[in-house]
């Protein structure tokens, strides 16, 4: 309230406002006729400029992906083993059977994670919404935990399963508590609800991890987040969650921008609140779950992509929530190719450099603009 | 547009458009509202007052539909209001909570055509009928030429109006607000309430609202309804409602009842306050 207060003072002329046309103000001829016309095709323009802006951004850094590594194959070779399949080089091979599902499956959990932040940041009208305040993360967590401590389990692979039920029973308990109070599933309920369920959550994976070494070994490789050492498989598993959730977020856009105005107001334009707010759910469940599943929980980019994207999006859902997604995959794919030049010849997680570069990046942020909400 | 069209005084006649029939409303055990009945007929304008805690928000509501009654119902042009989809009611009854709040960022004009979704769906996407009806809701509260601007950065009175500019968007019969006055000014307060006037002369909107003033309420409402413990304790014409013992009665307060000497419609000055 007070910042937009803050706005108000900051903009209002003594002279009356009405007579500031304001920055953006064009005296077209006729724009008395059709408010806005101009505004919104200008409007627009931005919009589909930036989304085709981002498109060229995951095609270049896909590109990275498969190019750079920490073993140094020359452009003309890579393209070889992209379009040749008929020579199975060592080089080949490594740019076949590892780069390309590496870079598939970033693509993948990127475009899933910047998707479900933009979904959490909506339905909990909280710019610091993450899809981790709803419980998914640690969810998945106790799920790859109990995986390897009750039944051995020990790939990635392995773990999906595990991870991907962790998270559904985590959004479940977070979304029935979160119902049961007398206004239903709030945005306040809901993240606290998700944050006391998530705290259980961890002291359950600390408990278990305390208590068993081999356990800790395992985990510990799977909770910095990765994309290296999972393969093909693992993105085939996934795929077809990330491909609902994504399907269920764009149905759940138009909701999402009534949900923005308040709860009364959505339900006095018609909006059936519990049932936009349990398609949003299923679909936070099912990006998130899936991306931890195939790569552990990752920080930063459900927090981040979202607040970047909104600078050229507005608030509008339809245009954020595919923008998100492009720019949680371009972010995922460069984190991860920094990763792999900087330590070489080993390899820094991608969930530790985009908390490396996320942080900063953050901070600055807030620097510069204050944040708008959803 | 002068002061003495919004004021007129017709006769309350008319089918009745939206009823509450026997209504108890509680939040979890807590009673707020105790078998009330209320009737509201096609083309009135009528103001719910009552001192603070009396329940005429959420009497307000429930007449839109965002609470359940936990006894009785409420009646929308005769059909429960409860058994009816969220969509259909959206399309004969706008409401206006108190005091809401935009996303950041977001434009006058887009907050307008929100106000569309009711007349939509997947098959009938934004049509020529939604871009007119917005264009029109911006003219006709002055809006237009704000249409680009962010909500956020309007002033107090100027957000209002692109709320109500929104509420007519959707176009709807029936109108609640409430407390459309609240952190404004004076002369806001009156800019608002001359708008949502108008909407009633001109448009026929039928109107609720919920006002804390007394004066204003008396000087803009046709009808008013007092309230106070849950309970309903007097309706009728401004004239017949606020009088020297109802001000004691509900709100413990002292005062005299002088007529509006603009309006001529009954005017509270308080004296002191009771016990």
């Amino acid at each position: 309230m007070s910042s937009t207060t803050e706005a108000v003072l900051r903009r209002q002329d003594p002279g009356g406002d009405r007579s500031d046309p304001g920055p953006d103000h064009h005296p077209v001829a006729g724009s008395r006729m059709t408010p806005g016309r101009g505004g919104l095709l200008r409007r627009r323009r931005t919009r589909l400029l930036g989304l085709l802006l981002l498109v060229g951004l995951v095609v270049v850094a896909a590109t990275l992906s498969i190019a750079i590594g920490s073993r140094s194959i020359g452009l003309g070779t890579v393209w070889e083993a992209l379009t040749d399949p008929g020579v199975p080089t060592e080089e080949s091979v490594i740019v076949r059977e590892l780069r390309v599902p590496r870079t598939v499956l970033g693509i993948m959990v990127g475009l899933a994670l910047g998707i479900a932040g933009a979904l959490a940041q909506g339905h909990t009208r909280n710019p610091l919404g993450d899809p981790g305040l709803l419980g998914v993360t640690a969810g998945a967590s106790l799920g790859v935990v109990l995986a390897i401590y009750l039944l051995g389990v020990g790939t990635p692979a392995g773990y999906v399963w595990f991870a991907f039920a962790g998270a559904l029973l985590g959004t479940v308990l977070v979304f029935t508590l979160g119902s049961a109070g007398r206004g239903g599933a709030t945005p306040v309920t809901l993240a606290l609800a998700g944050a006391a369920l998530s705290a259980l959550f961890y002291a359950l994976v600390r408990a278990i991890l305390v208590s068993d070494t081999d356990s800790l070994d395992a985990f510990r490789f799977w909770v910095v987040g990765a994309l290296s050492g999972r393969g093909a498989d693992v993105a085939w598993q996934v795929a077809p969650f990330i491909v609902v959730g994504l399907l269920l977020a764009l149905v759940n856009a138009p909701a999402l921008d009534l949900l923005g105005l308040g709860e009364d107001v959505a339900r006095g334009l018609g909006q059936r609140v519990w049932l936009a707010r349990l398609v949003g759910l299923a679909s936070v469940t099912l990006l998130c779950g899936a991306a931890t599943a195939a790569c552990g929980p990752i920080a930063f980019v459900g927090l981040v992509v979202p607040h970047v994207v909104r600078a050229f999006t507005g608030p509008a859902h339809r245009w954020l929530i595919p923008c998100s997604g492009l720019l949680g995959a371009a972010l995922l794919l460069v984190a991860d190719v920094i990763g792999r030049v900087v330590v070489r010849p080993g390899e820094l997680q991608v969930g530790i450099v985009l908390a490396l570069i996320g942080a900063p990046f953050f901070i600055a942020l807030i620097r510069r603009r204050r944040l708008a909400g959803p | 547009m002068t002061l003495d069209a919004a004021t007129t005084t017709l006769p309350a006649s008319g089918t009745v458009r939206l009823a509450a029939e026997s209504v108890s409303l509680a939040y979890d055990d807590r009673v707020v509202v105790r078998d009330l009945d209320l009737q509201l007929t096609d083309g009135s304008f009528t103001a719910i007052v009552g001192p603070n805690g009396c329940g005429k928000s959420t009497l307000l509501r429930a007449l839109g539909r965002l609470l359940r009654p936990t006894e009785g119902r409420v009646l929308l042009d005769g059909r429960a209001i409860a058994r009816t989809p969220t969509r259909e009611v959206a399309r004969v009854l706008g409401l206006l909570p108190q005091a809401p709040v935009a996303p950041e960022g977001l434009t006058v004009g887009d907050l307008v055509a929100r106000g569309r979704h009711p007349h939509q769906s997947w098959l009938r996407q934004w049509s020529r009928d939604d871009e007119a009806a917005v264009a029109e809701a911006l003219r006709w509260t002055d809006m237009a030429d704000l249409a680009e601007r962010p909500v956020d950065e309007l002033s107090g009175g100027q957000r209002q109006r692109a709320w109500i500019s929104m509420a007519l968007a959707q176009g709807t019969d029936l109108l609640l607000l409430d407390e459309p006055t609240t952190y404004l000014d004076l002369s806001h307060q009156i800019d608002v309430l001359e708008l949502v006037a108008r909407l009633h002369a001109e448009r026929g909107r039928t109107v609720v609202v919920v006002l804390h003033d007394l004066n204003l309420a008396a000087r803009y409402a046709q009808r008013l309804v007092a309230m106070d413990d849950g309970a309903l304790v007097a309706s009728g014409t401004p004239e017949e409602v606020l009088t020297e013992q109802l001000l004691a009665d509900v709100f413990d307060l002292e005062a005299r009842i002088v007529p509006d000497p603009v309006a001529g419609t009954p005017m509270v000055v308080p004296v002191r306050r009771l016990r």
